[in-house]
């Protein structure tokens, strides 16, 4: 786990516009919805709906953005921009990526 | 500058997203509901008022494209400015969203100060409108105010056919002279009052107010079938209103009143006129010259209405009227056939 998963720049902006403690509160909130997007890209893959999967990686990649989470919003968009992926390595180090952002996030939080 | 707080509704799928607008403008001074979807902010924007929407693009049940298309053909929501914030990349959606009438497009995530300064700038420009609009609503009816907006208030002109209509108070100068001015102001308020709603109530529009008198088209900005007939009706109506106002002020021991009204109908040129500071919607013409000139004949036919010829003959049968033969004008070069409307 380190730090340097999240953009500190964009973080402490965020934090200087809407309040640390308002920010905190966003991160609970991210960190509820995330997995629903991810297992939204798990199951519209299954299924065969690009569209669906297109929307959730969109989701995820505007979210992860606002907290300076370039890589995993990198990850998000090369999957809301690409074909859908043939096999699910893609989404597993998505999932990886989220698993390090999320701790970041909850650490720069309680820091 | 806006310096009290909007009503302003955010409309976005994704909590994150909401949450985080929502703070942002709340910070800003300004009242905040949101929306998860685009079908919830229409049906929120159709029950109460709003003065900006904050609209994200993909959403579920209805896309923010939908609501553009939606708020374009709404006449009551047409002019609510809209802000896109959006993650959709891509110049073709920016386009897209601005092109379906949104003021702007912020992409996300969205920058705290530049939002900030696109708000204030829509919300100026909002009430700058609705200024506009209350203006125009006070000088016309509700369908010339929509025709005027929609049609943007373009200067220049068209050539059309309609009736000008011009009404005074006669002898109005010595009734001011005979009584204090606050009564005076009232005098002409009540007058304005009744004349406007004679001739709005016949789908005319008073363009002009100079003094105690007035000048009113009929058949433009939109067009009126039966344009003539309209405003002889809004004649007689002003009359009768007239007669009205005057068992009162007869039994307040003030003097009656008496107008003159003269109507013309013909070819005219109309359209705003101005510059686009300030423009006003006129008609000018050989019809609105006559128009004036058979108003101020009133006074020596001794006649309450007088008429042209065309205004003639757009009336109905049923319509009395005495010829009173030709009468030459200054600046006229033929004779003009003048009718009296029968009165009553």
């Amino acid at each position: 786990m380190s730090e340097s998963e999240i953009d500190l720049a964009t973080f402490e902006e965020l934090k200087a516009s809407a309040g640390d403690e308002f920010v905190t509160e966003l991160v609970g909130t991210f960190r509820e919805e995330a997995p629903g997007m991810l297992a939204e890209l798990r199951s519209a893959h299954a299924a065969g709906a690009a569209e669906r999967f297109r929307r959730a990686a969109h989701s995820l990649k505007s979210n992860s953005n606002t907290f300076g989470a370039l890589r995993l919003g990198a990850l998000a968009r090369d999957l809301e921009l690409g074909a859908m992926p043939a096999d699910i390595a893609l989404l597993d180090a998505l999932d990886a990526e989220y698993a390090r952002a999320a701790a970041a996030l909850q650490a720069l939080c309680n820091g | 500058m806006v310096d009290r707080g909007a009503r302003l509704l955010v409309a976005d799928d994704n909590k994150v997203n909401r949450l985080l607008l929502k703070r942002s403008l709340e910070l800003q001074g300004h009242q905040v509901e949101c929306a998860e979807n685009g079908r919830v902010a229409l049906e929120m924007l159709r029950a109460q008022p709003f003065d900006l929407l904050l609209l994200d693009m993909e959403m579920p049940e209805m896309t923010g494209f939908e609501v553009l298309e939606q708020l374009v053909g709404d006449p009551r929501l047409g002019d609510l400015p809209v802000l896109v914030t959006s993650s959709l990349e891509g110049v073709a959606h920016v386009a897209r969203c601005i092109e379906l009438g949104a003021d702007d497009y912020l992409p996300k995530p969205v920058n705290p100060v530049l939002l900030k300064a696109r708000i204030n700038s829509s919300l100026e420009k909002k009430r700058l409108r609705d200024q506009q609009k209350e203006l125009v609503r006070r000088f016309a009816t509700s369908e010339v105010a929509q025709d005027m907006q929609q049609s943007g208030f373009a200067l220049g002109g068209r050539h059309l056919r309609g009736s000008v209509m011009f009404a005074d108070i006669r002898g109005f100068t010595s009734l001011v002279e005979s009584q204090p001015p606050e009564e005076s102001i009232e005098l002409l308020n009540t007058w304005y009052t009744l004349m406007f709603d004679a001739i709005s109530g016949h789908g005319g529009v008073v363009n002009q107010m100079i003094g105690d008198g007035l000048m009113a088209i009929f058949g433009a900005p939109l067009p009126l079938d039966d344009h003539a007939g309209a405003a002889v009706r809004a004649a007689l109506d002003m009359i009768e209103m007239i007669e009205l106002l005057n068992v009162e002020r007869t039994a307040a021991g003030k003097a009656a009143l008496r107008i003159g009204i003269g109507i013309a109908t013909g070819e005219m040129v109309a359209g705003y006129t101005g510059t686009q500071q300030r423009a006003t919607y006129t008609c000018i013409g050989d019809t609105v010259n006559l128009a004036a000139r058979l108003e101020s004949h009133t006074k020596v036919a001794q006649r309450d209405i007088l008429i042209d010829d065309a205004t003639r003959a757009g009336l109905d049968p049923g319509c009395a009227v005495h010829g009173l033969g030709p009468v030459a004008f200054k600046g006229k070069a033929a004779s003009v056939e003048v009718h009296a409307v029968v009165v009553g």
